[in-house]
Order: C-alpha cells, then sequence, then structure tokens
C-alpha cells in the first residue's frame, strides 16, 4: 500500500500513470448513476416545494425552482392566509404540522428511550447472567421478529381498544416500548464480548448487579447503544401502520400518518405539489440531519443489522 | 472461572463478603435476570405472545368489535378459500414480490461488485443508503409526484423520447410494477450495503490463488464470489421476500388498492377486512395465512440454499 511498493503495478497510486481503463470508467459510470437515482429525486422535491404550483405545470422539468416562493413552507407551517393558500394552490384548509412534529417527536423518543433501556437490561440477563432457561427463553425472544407486525397488529389494536387507549400517546407507544426483539440481539452480542474482569473486581468490592450494570456495562457499550438508538429512532420516526391504526386523530396524529392526511387535502382536481413536497422535506428532516452528523456511524451498522 | 475455593453449599452469605459460586449463585442470578429481564417480559407476553395466540383464536370466529367474537369454526377459511378478492390479492402480491427479488437482487449485486472493486469510500455508501432511511410514505409521495401523469418529470422525459406517457399509477398493468420499483428503490442502496459487507469477509488470497490458476473473472465470480457470498445471499433473499409480501404503506398512500383490484396487495386487503368493514375474524385469518406463507418462505429459503453454512472454512 505504501509508495516504495509502486514496482507492483497494480498497487501505484491511481494518480500515476494508471492507463486509462475503460471497464473501471464504466464501472464508475454506473456508479455514478446509482448514486444520481438515490440522491436526485431529493433535489426535485426540494425544486418542487420552493415553487408555484401554478408555475409547475408550466415548468415541468427545469431544474430550478419555477416562480421561487417559500410559499409551500409556510402553508405547510400554517403561516399562509387561507386567501393566499388557495391563490397557491393550496387547499386553504389548515394542517397543524407543529402538532404532528411534535407528537412524531414524542412517540419516537419515547419509544427509543424505553425500547433500548429496557432490551439492554435483557440482554444483560441474557449475556451476562447465569441462569437456567437461559438459551430457551432468548430463543422465544428471537423467534418474534419472525411474526410478520400485521399478524400482532389486529390483536395489539384490539387489546388498546379494550384498555380504552386508542388515540392516546401511551396506546401508540406501549407495544414498543419494552423492548424491541432486534434491539436485544443487537445489544447481546456487544454484552457478550465484554470482558468479564472488571465485572470480577467490581463484583469482589461487593458491587450489585445494578451498580455493575450501569456504571460498567452501560459506559463501555456507550457506542452500541448510540449506534442502536440511532437506528431505532430513524425507524419509529418513518412508523406509518401502527400510528395510522391507533393514532389517527388529529391531537396524537404523528408527521407519517399527518402526510396521507396532507395528500388527500387537495383541492378540485389536481394535487397541492409543492405544499405537499415540503410537507415531505420538513417529515424527512430529522432523518436527513441525524444522517448528515452520525452518517458513518449509520453506515457501518449496516453490515452488523442485516445479521439478524 | 476464578480460583476462590468454593464455599459449603449451605454457609449463609455474609454481608460485603464475596459472592459464594455454585449452586447458591445460579439461584442467584435467577433472581436477579428475573429483575433484568422483567420489562421485556411485559412487552413480550402482552404484545407478541398474547396477541400472537388471540390472531390465532379470532381467525375462527365473527368478530366485529362491537359484540362478543362468535367461533365459526372453520367458516373463515372455507369462505377465504373461494374469496376471488383474496386470491387476487395472493397473485398480485406475488408479482411483486417476483419483481423485487429478481431487480432488487440483481441491482444490489451488481452495485456491490462495484462497490467493492472500484470504490468503498462511506460517502458513496451513504448517497445509496439515503433512500432507504425514508419512510416509506415519503418515497410513495415523492414518485407518486415524480410519476404523474400531467405534469410529472419522469413522463416529460418519457415524451421528449418520443414516447406515449405512462399512467404509472393508473393503469392496471403498470401499477404494481410502479410500487416494485419503488420498493426497489428505496432498499437497493441498503441491499447492497448487506451484500457488500459479504464480500469483504471473503479472504483475499482465495482470489490470487484463482488468478495464479489462470481463472477468467467471470469463472472466479461463479466459483468463488458467489458460493462464498451463499450465506449473506440467502439472508438478503429471505429479507426481501418477507418484506415485500408486507407491502402495505407505498400502496395505502398512493393507489389504496385500485386501480379495480391491480393493487389490493394481501396485506392491504387483511386491513380493509378487519378495519373498513369491521370483519375482524375473517382478516385475522387472512393473517393466519400470510403468517404460514412467510415461515414456509423462510424454512424453504434456508433448507434448500442451506444458508447457515458457509463454505468458508
Amino acid at each position: 500500500m505504501t509508495s516504495t511498493t509502486s514496482r507492483a503495478p497494480q498497487q501505484a497510486p491511481a494518480r500515476r500513470r494508471r492507463p486509462f481503463n475503460t471497464r473501471r470508467a464504466g464501472a464508475w459510470a454506473l456508479l455514478v448513476l446509482a448514486i444520481a437515482v438515490s440522491v436526485l429525486p431529493f433535489l426535485w422535491v426540494l425544486r418542487t416545494a420552493l415553487s408555484t404550483n401554478s408555475a409547475l405545470a408550466a415548468n415541468s422539468a427545469s431544474l430550478l425552482p419555477a416562480d421561487f416562493t417559500f410559499g409551500a413552507f409556510m402553508r405547510v407551517f400554517g403561516l399562509q392566509s387561507p386567501a393566499d393558500a388557495i391563490a397557491e394552490g393550496g387547499s386553504g384548509a389548515t394542517i397543524d404540522f407543529w402538532l404532528y412534529l411534535k407528537n412524531s417527536i414524542i412517540f419516537s423518543s419515547i419509544t427509543t428511550a424505553g425500547a433500548v433501556f429496557f432490551s439492554a437490561m435483557a440482554a444483560y440477563a441474557f449475556a451476562r447472567l447465569r441462569w437456567r432457561g437461559r438459551n430457551a427463553v432468548f430463543s422465544l425472544f428471537l423467534g418474534t421478529m419472525l411474526v410478520p407486525p400485521i399478524f400482532t397488529a389486529l390483536p395489539n389494536f384490539l387489546l388498546i381498544k379494550n384498555l380504552d387507549l386508542l388515540n392516546t400517546m401511551l396506546g401508540m407507544v406501549l407495544p414498543y416500548v419494552f423492548m424491541t426483539p432486534f434491539a436485544i440481539f443487537f445489544l447481546r452480542q456487544f454484552f457478550l464480548n465484554m470482558s468479564r474482569e472488571v465485572e470480577e473486581a467490581a463484583m469482589l468490592d461487593g458491587a450489585k448487579h445494578l451498580r455493575i450494570f450501569f456504571q460498567i456495562v452501560l459506559p463501555n457499550a456507550a457506542a452500541p447503544i448510540a449506534t442502536l438508538a440511532l437506528l431505532t429512532f430513524i425507524g419509529q420516526w418513518n412508523e406509518y401502520f401502527w400510528p395510522l391504526l391507533v393514532g389517527s386523530q388529529d391531537d396524537v396524529r404523528v408527521l407519517q400518518v399527518g402526510l396521507g392526511v396532507f395528500k388527500s387535502q387537495a383541492p378540485q382536481g389536481s394535487p397541492d405539489w409543492s405544499g405537499l413536497m415540503a410537507a415531505t422535506l420538513v417529515s424527512a428532516l430529522p432523518v436527513l440531519i441525524l444522517f448528515a452528523a452520525f452518517g458513518k456511524k449509520i453506515v457501518n451498522s449496516i453490515g452488523f443489522s442485516g445479521i439478524k | 472461572m476464578t480460583t476462590l475455593a468454593k464455599p459449603a453449599r449451605s454457609a449463609p452469605p455474609q454481608p460485603g463478603a464475596p459472592k459464594p459460586r455454585g449452586g447458591y449463585r445460579r439461584l442467584g442470578d435467577l433472581k436477579i435476570a428475573l429483575f433484568f429481564i422483567a420489562p421485556a417480559m411485559i412487552g413480550f407476553i402482552f404484545f407478541y405472545v398474547v396477541p400472537t395466540i388471540r390472531g390465532v383464536y379470532l381467525s375462527f370466529t365473527e368478530y366485529n368489535i362491537l359484540g362478543d367474537p362468535t367461533w365459526v369454526g372453520m367458516d373463515n377459511y372455507t369462505a377465504i378459500a373461494k374469496d376471488p378478492l383474496f386470491w387476487n390479492s395472493l397473485a398480485v402480491t406475488g408479482q411483486y414480490v417476483l419483481i423485487n427479488i429478481v431487480l432488487q437482487t440483481a441491482l444490489a449485486l451488481g452495485l456491490a461488485l462495484l462497490m467493492h472493486q472500484v470504490a468503498k469510500s462511506t460517502l458513496i455508501r451513504g448517497a445509496l443508503l439515503l433512500p432507504y432511511l425514508m419512510s416509506n410514505v415519503i418515497a410513495a409521495l415523492l414518485w407518486f409526484w415524480m410519476l404523474d401523469y400531467q405534469i410529472g418529470v419522469v413522463n416529460q422525459f418519457i415524451e421528449w423520447a418520443g414516447l406515449p406517457r405512462v399512467a404509472f399509477f393508473g393503469s392496471e398493468e403498470w401499477a404494481i410494477p410502479t410500487q416494485a420499483v419503488i420498493n426497489t428503490w428505496r432498499h437497493m442502496g441498503y441491499t447492497a450495503l448487506l451484500i457488500f459487507a459479504g464480500l469483504q469477509a471473503i479472504p483475499g488470497n482465495i482470489y490470487e490463488v484463482a488468478k495464479l490458476d489462470g481463472a477468467s473473472a467471470f469463472q472466479t465470480f461463479r466459483k468463488i464470489t458467489i458460493p462464498l457470498l451463499r450465506p449473506v445471499l440467502v439472508l438478503v433473499l429471505v429479507v426481501t421476500v418477507i418484506g415485500s409480501f408486507q407491502v402495505f404503506d407505498t400502496v395505502a398512500v398512493t393507489t389504496q388498492g385500485g386501480p379495480v383490484n391491480a393493487t389490493r396487495v394481501i396485506q392491504y386487503y387483511i386491513y380493509q377486512r378487519a378495519f373498513t368493514e369491521s370483519d375482524f375474524g375473517y382478516g385475522s385469518a387472512i393473517a393466519v395465512i400470510l403468517f404460514l406463507i412467510l415461515a414456509l418462505v423462510a424454512f424453504i429459503q434456508m433448507k434448500f440454499l442451506k444458508g447457515n453454512e458457509s463454505d468458508l472454512d
């Protein structure tokens, strides 16, 4: 890899007289195409969100915003008067995006915090404690990863309804907050690989398991726990089916469900495309910010997360 | 484990003294384990185990939420067997799954090879992963706009190319392939990263030996890469099939089962029967069938592709 080994031609640094290689150029072209297909739609959404609906129809393919305006974003945040909204192709009905945003943040934060913490506790029991039936119980927990969500969703909906918790945040949060099978599996892997020595030393000092868990295991596993929290939060932020069933009323509605409502509130005929795309961007914003901040962490965790 | 002398089993624990080993400790750990596992156990029992049993029970009942469920035996299942809408949903879902497997696996494998051989940069991997981090709802709305018949940019290009515009969501023959391509767009990068991780686990010296033996690139790919990648490929297939069998969000946001029944996939049909028509027994019975199909698919794939064994030894 170092420059001293440049005798071997295939190991020479790229900028030094690598002969033009058609296969390599073709490979790069394909890669760039794939990246373009992945990323360009988001620029197109931004461009649409900054256009007015009337101008969109006339300029349906120019890359720049047609008739530049922040109107669509103002409409999303309820800052535009109904008259202006209708003039720009909106429905004139107000949608409380701030409320949906708040609901999404509450829903995702509570479920993430609960699931990660309680799963960490369970993972500790599965990885660091010795008890009869441990492997059997762990297999049972893992088995739940195979049950399709739709299958448990119907009875869970009935349970939440019987508890009179429909359209409450508690009802939306309950099925996720105690654990996710994936989180337990994920953390158990890390806890298994921790050295026992620190733990034994602490134990000889008379430390109880609770202290070992809080003061040794959790701090030592801070990195995987952060990654798991990140993945869980993004997953919860994107959740649609369960919030649609349980939280369809305004006061607990999350952004993903709100987006669907925003779409159906079209004035006669054509939808409010620029408003819809602005709303889409706003809904994606937290994930985009997390991705900008922790992109490397997320990308590097994918290889692991697949090995379920 | 440690060199501590084993105290007698009956010795009472002394406060502050090192924990005794052996039987006593195991018993102690069980209590502590129960404490640590309690919250997860509550979630596991109330939101996984009980619902699973209740779901199976409901599938043998007629239940509209208002009254009590009435036991009807196999009635729901015999009705499903004669229900053309169910068979249609199965066919439509099958079509969706098939397009996804072929397109997604082929594209992801290609992308993974490109990344492995041309550029391993995190930035490129991140760019490809971006669609996967978006929700299904966002992916659906974004493409719903870009594929719009009147002013969608894709149809604009199609017209420039001198071809007739396509009603991507509005025509029966295009609706499902369109949904499948949207899903492929969202998952392609993620799947590629899984395969990429598998590629990186293959030791490089195997390739050097193959090169010395004069193997062509294609031979190396077919005889070395694919067999060694098999566990990852099986995983990818299982994840893709199981995931795409449960398509719901994109359909709910865009076509809602239409045009006619072209996109009424199984999960959307369950949703309609249970929630729109308040027929929880019937919905649960279809959910049981979906569950069985998924279990069978996973079992067959694991068995026939020998997913648990790797040739890497």
